[in-house]
């Protein structure tokens, strides 16, 4: 075949094409009989004649192109400074419950510093037999474990305290991400050194500027606390901690310390600037709640959501979300349409997991109406995830942190989707 | 398992030299204090020189910047103003973390008298001391701010699982709901080219024609 026949092909091809979509807009884009036959089967097209890449044109591979919007955001008027920031994972276009680490979510308080493998160093000191450095290579020698667990920031969804602010899950549950760590247990660690009777608290700190130093019971210590260097299969990302953070299981992600260069313990809770000043959740009464370490039960539908609306009309419609828990397994994620009237439970995806994000799905019959989608997950304890205003009515507007109520999107009859509070 | 009852041997003592150089932290009750001390005066000259450029030449903030002394009795406010001197419990923190953490961008550059001098600053600008007044190892412990006694021990095993660990309601759970609140009309979410919220997920019928192509 001649490139001229081809060229004029490809030209009619794309002009026919272009207005069998004008036509399936127009006509709400339900099931539809082809009227003729679609040139993307009938022509040639050019990945079904040519060469693809070669196998070594990435070594290490970056999503296609069309994929650019599954990508990490930040909104530049929430913290004075883009080095003690944050930013947000696209949950809204993932599905399944391992979030790709390039899209994990980043918060620092001094930015993302780069740690060689060399430079690394470990110290355990305080109230213990015998205080020890350790490199990266010691590390390496001691027995491993495997731990999958969403690490969600305290803040997740705290600028919704006040009202709907934000437009998309993205942004409003999108402080979260969930890997599978391997590592050792901080537990063989602290043996390592002998831990003395009186040491009841280990604090634990970041070879960056901020430090990031956290106060941990020991109990919390020796259960399920993990010193991590890999995380889905490979190395931590440097902004993650490379090349060793801690896995906090169930925990707010304040104490998920990166770049661990020192584990201390003491007798008292250090009482330092993240678990004073920050990370203290301020109760109507002026008081405020230390030490909310556990995420409570939440779940958000991801699709359909503010960034993912209906385009497609009516008829089959998947409604797709994830759950997690703090405390255990979540055992059930009930969904409404009618913004908490009626409710229907959810089919769980995939496995469950203690401590981790779990995928929901629900299949629809669209029949193009307004809804009010809302998800209410339940954990293992029987924990029921509460309303915005279930929350408000204890603690009131400015907890600033762990806000796990109930999401409310507003689907219209377009198919576009809102971020609203409903009563 | 019987094999991780004995010690491996893996890492070597740390070194006296070492631990003093990375365990840095100061507990509420004044474990970790080194000897020292700085007076107002020294403090509001170093704080004029390390901080003010950010926290103002009061420790008040500018622009953005976090706001370091003020705001007493504002914690029942609607906007509630968090700082030193009307939020913070422990004085061991403010002289911790800007001996570690402070100033932002060049941290630990603050010698151990300069920190006993701009803490002792802090809290002349939080109107707690006179101005003559000095802040050493040895008195560190007499000062109590304002609101060290106002946080408690997460609750909510007590407050709110018991509330919220109940059978929920499945069908017909109350009147017919509406909007009350709207994200779309505060317009502060970062947008697209075409005005969505940033990130929505491409119609299928444009995305390879939106695309730029690759490099």
């Amino acid at each position: 075949m001649s490139d001229e026949t081809k060229n004029g092909t490809s030209r009619r091809g794309f002009l026919r094409q272009a207005a069998l979509t004008g036509a399936g807009i127009v006509a709400g884009a339900t099931t539809a009989r082809a009227s003729e036959p679609d040139p993307k089967i009938t022509e040639v097209q050019e990945w079904a004649t040519a060469f693809g890449d070669p196998v070594d044109a990435a070594p290490y591979g970056t999503p296609i192109r069309f994929e650019s919007h599954v990508v990490r955001r930040n909104v530049e008027w929430l913290t004075e400074s883009p080095v003690s920031s944050i930013n947000f994972t696209p949950i809204h276009a993932l599905e399944g419950t391992i979030t790709p680490q390039g899209c994990a979510f980043e918060r620092h308080h001094s930015g993302a510093i780069e740690l060689s493998k060399q430079d690394y160093r470990l110290m355990i000191n305080g109230l213990v037999e015998k205080p020890l450095v350790f490199t990266f290579e010691d590390l390496l020698r001691f027995p491993r474990t495997i731990n999958t667990a969403f690490l969600e920031c305290a803040a997740n969804g705290g600028m919704e305290w006040g009202g709907a602010q934000l437009e998309g899950c993205q942004f409003t549950q999108g402080m979260i991400h969930n890997m599978e760590y391997t590592g050792v247990p901080l537990r063989l660690l602290l043996e390592e050194a002998g831990v003395k009777p009186e040491g009841k608290w280990i604090y634990a700190e970041g070879a960056d500027a901020s430090s990031n130093g956290r106060s941990i019971p020991i109990e919390k210590a020796l259960d399920d606390v993990m010193v991590a260097f890999f995380a889905n299969g490979e190395a931590l990302r440097k902004e993650h901690g490379y090349p060793v953070r801690l896995v906090v299981p169930g925990w707010e992600g304040n104490m998920w310390i990166k770049w661990l260069r020192r584990i201390g313990v003491y007798d008292k809770a250090v009482e330092s600037r993240e678990e004073t000043s920050k990370y203290t959740d301020l109760m109507p009464d002026g008081r405020a709640r230390k030490w909310t370490w556990t995420m409570d039960t939440k779940s958000v539908i991801t699709s359909p959501s503010p960034q993912a609306p209906i385009r497609h009309g009516k008829g089959p419609l998947v409604l797709t979300g994830l759950a997690w828990s703090g405390n255990g397994k979540i055992k059930r994620v009930d969904v409404s349409l009618d913004g908490g009237v009626n409710w229907q439970e959810a089919r769980i995806s995939g496995d469950i997991k203690s401590k981790a994000l779990t995928r929901f799905h629900l299949d629809i019959d669209w029949d193009g109406s307004e809804m009010l989608l809302q998800s209410r997950a339940i954990d293992e304890t029987g924990y029921v995830q509460p309303t915005k205003d279930a929350l408000r009515e204890i603690r009131g507007l400015n907890n600033v942190y762990h806000n796990n109520g109930i999401q409310t999107w507003w689907v219209k009859a377009d198919g576009e989707v809102e971020n609203v509070e409903v009563a | 398992t019987p094999a991780l009852a004995e010690k491996l041997g893996l890492g070597r003592p740390a070194l006296p030299e070492e631990i003093s150089a990375w365990d840095v932290a100061i507990l509420p009750d004044g474990t970790g204090l080194r000897p020292g001390s700085g007076d107002v005066a020294t403090g509001d000259e170093v704080f004029a020189e390390k901080c003010a450029t950010c926290h103002g030449e009061f420790a008040e903030g500018l622009d953005a910047w976090p706001v370091l002394a003020g705001g007493e009795g504002t914690l029942t406010d609607r906007r509630p103003v968090k700082t030193i001197g009307s939020y913070w419990p422990y004085l061991s923190t403010v002289w911790d973390y800007v001996h570690r953490s402070m100033p932002f961008g060049s941290a630990q550059t603050v010698t151990v008298d300069e920190t006993y001098a701009i803490t002792a600053f802090l809290l002349y600008s939080n109107g707690l001391v006179d101005e003559d007044f000095t802040l050493s190892n040895e008195n560190f412990k007499d000062i109590v701010l304002p609101n060290a006694d106002g946080f408690y021990v997460d609750d909510r095993p007590e407050t709110e699982y018991p509330k919220f660990r109940v059978e929920p309601c499945m069908k017909d759970c109350g009147p017919a709901v509406k909007v009350t609140k709207r994200a779309a009309e505060l317009k502060v979410t970062p947008t697209d080219a075409d005005g969505r919220p940033a990130g929505t997920i491409p119609a299928y019928d444009e995305a390879s024609a939106a695309e730029p192509a690759a490099p």
